[in-house]
């Protein structure tokens, strides 16, 4: 058996990964969202009421509220259109602070509070969602379909022009996105057992982010990647006392100096994966 | 000109505030055929594009391509219908391969298939792919990055792409510009072959040499305006032509 502290490195491992992976997916049709937190958040409070106010299995209750949150994302995925780079990172920011502020404020589910009473996930159970998201997104990578997501985060008007309908694309990359937070968000609610809206604010997102740029940016596996490095290397830079989120964060800088692309990049991730090579 | 008129731009203007940049312009490109549209820099000609491939509407005027109008349609339904254009400034997806290209403008293919990976499940855009690269000469540049090669395969990867969503209409703004002699005769013998397939082309380009020896049909705009019109022959002989564009280089 792997012990307490193990597990639950892991297991945060495996929700910050598919947290990592739901900006990974909007990330791909070249928009930055900076209120993934809120997804998640929306995911956690969503799946915690379906199973301990109406009883609902949990995993009935994670791919219910990842639906309602897809439907969530969707509706903010508009708006995005008309927003790029810094303006539109700056507007999911905003949205985030919104939602955090509607459960501090929604009494039904404990304001600040908290709510409470969910039944603890195995790491087993998290990982399943983990691994087969991953993979599911590992293998969409090499199709057609998100091919046409690079063609729009490369340049959409040539995109366009090939006729591939940017606003759906772009649109839809927020719907599965936030779906995917959503589930990140109730692994979470039923792993730690209990929620209160600071769990879901501005830091959270910024560390998907930080997950993605870290692991890499431009494939699937390197949300885990990041998720990992984000995870373990604070507890192993523990000798260092207060100074490890200065080492952090150098190493952060020193990663966007020398490889913008982070960690694991295309040409890495082929000659790691032999067998799938033409 | 024969042939079925497959696009017909009519009396088609477009200004900027208080800028005409194309008045009264209309044009037709039959099926199947080579026509040019020359005229110097500033003449309206890559706007005269832009108002086809639906990047803005056109002040007045209807656009209609196999008798549909596109007048208001979104570039991408456009684009659908059978329209495909290159960019006089290549315009080309950074972080994708030659081969990537060629896989994503395949807009036609199945739907399901898109979903699976292209090695496995979707075998029949990855032929496409091969064949577009073989017409092209360009099998040994398959997995390099187009954004790497050299301008004049670049130039080449672009008309790949292009012809790769299977268009009816093939937009090509300066198709050789910037390329050598030898690059310049390799693309005119690559786009008569292409015509032999049954895709009309519409281009604008430079090279007098190219032109007049590829098109079959030319249009000459000079401040927005249609000067002229006829075979490279009667063009050559017209004295608008002659005054506004030729002569000045003569």
């Amino acid at each position: 058996m792997i012990s307490t502290y193990t597990a639950a490195l892991l297991a945060d491992i495996g929700i910050l990964g598919l947290g990592a992976l739901s900006v990974y997916v909007i990330l791909s049709t070249g928009q930055l969202s900076l209120g993934n937190a809120a997804f998640m958040g929306i995911g956690a409070y969503a799946s915690s009421v379906l199973t301990v106010s109406y009883g609902l299995p949990i995993t009935l209750a994670l791919v219910l509220a990842a639906v309602l949150t897809g439907l969530i994302g969707v509706v903010v995925g508009f708006p995005a259109l008309r927003l790029k780079g810094i303006y539109l990172a700056m507007a999911t920011l905003g949205f985030g602070e919104m939602v955090r502020s509607f459960f501090l404020n929604l009494p039904y589910t404990g304001g600040s509070a908290g709510f409470h009473g969910m039944t603890h996930v195995s790491v087993g159970y998290i990982w399943a969602w983990t691994a087969g998201l991953v993979l599911l997104v590992f293998l969409l990578e090499s199709s057609r379909f998100w091919l046409k997501l690079r063609a729009v985060h490369d340049d959409e008007a040539a995109a366009s022009l090939l006729g591939l309908d940017v606003t759906a694309l772009k649109v839809g990359a927020f719907g599965v996105g936030a779906a995917i937070a959503a589930v990140a968000g109730g692994l979470f609610a039923h792993h730690h057992v209990y929620i209160e809206p600071g769990n879901f604010g501005f830091e959270r997102s910024i560390e998907l982010v930080i997950a993605v740029i870290l692991g890499g940016s431009t494939v699937a596996p390197g949300a885990l990647v990041g998720a990992a490095i984000v995870v373990l290397l604070p507890e192993h830079l523990r000798f260092l006392s207060q100074w490890r989120l200065a080492a952090f964060g150098t190493l952060l800088i020193v990663v966007l100096l020398t490889r913008r692309q982070g960690l694991l990049d295309r040409p890495l991730l082929r000659w790691l994966t032999p067998w799938a090579r033409a | 000109m024969t042939g079925q008129p497959l696009l017909e731009v009519d009396r088609v203007s477009r200004r900027f505030g208080g800028v005409t940049a194309l008045n009264d312009v209309s044009l037709t490109v039959p099926e199947g055929r080579i026509v040019g549209v020359i005229g110097p820099n500033g003449a309206g000609k890559t706007t005269v594009f832009n108002v086809i491939t639906g990047a803005y509407p056109p002040s007045a005027g209807t656009v209609r391509f196999a008798g549909r109008p596109l007048v208001k349609l979104p570039s991408h339904r456009i684009a659908r219908a059978g329209i495909a254009r290159t960019f006089q400034n290549l315009r080309l997806f950074p972080s994708m391969t030659v081969l990537e290209h060629l896989i994503v403008a395949q807009q036609k293919a199945g739907a399901l298939s898109s979903l699976l990976p292209v090695r496995l499940g979707d075998r029949k855009s990855l032929q496409t792919a091969e064949e577009v690269l073989a017409f092209f000469g360009l099998e040994e540049h398959r997995n390099r990055l187009a954004s790497e090669l050299p301008y004049g395969l670049q130039r080449k990867v672009e008309m790949a792409r292009a012809l790769s969503m299977r268009p009816r209409l093939l937009l090509l703004d300066e198709p050789v510009a910037g390329m050598t002699h030898e690059e310049t005769a390799e693309v005119a013998a690559l786009l008569r072959r292409l015509t032999a397939t049954g895709v009309a082309l519409l281009l604008i380009e430079h090279d007098m040499t190219f032109v007049m020896g590829l098109c079959e049909h030319l249009y000459v705009l000079d401040f927005g305006q249609l000067i002229a019109q006829g075979t490279p022959e009667e063009v050559r002989n017209n004295p608008a032509v002659l005054d506004a564009y030729l002569g000045a280089e003569a």
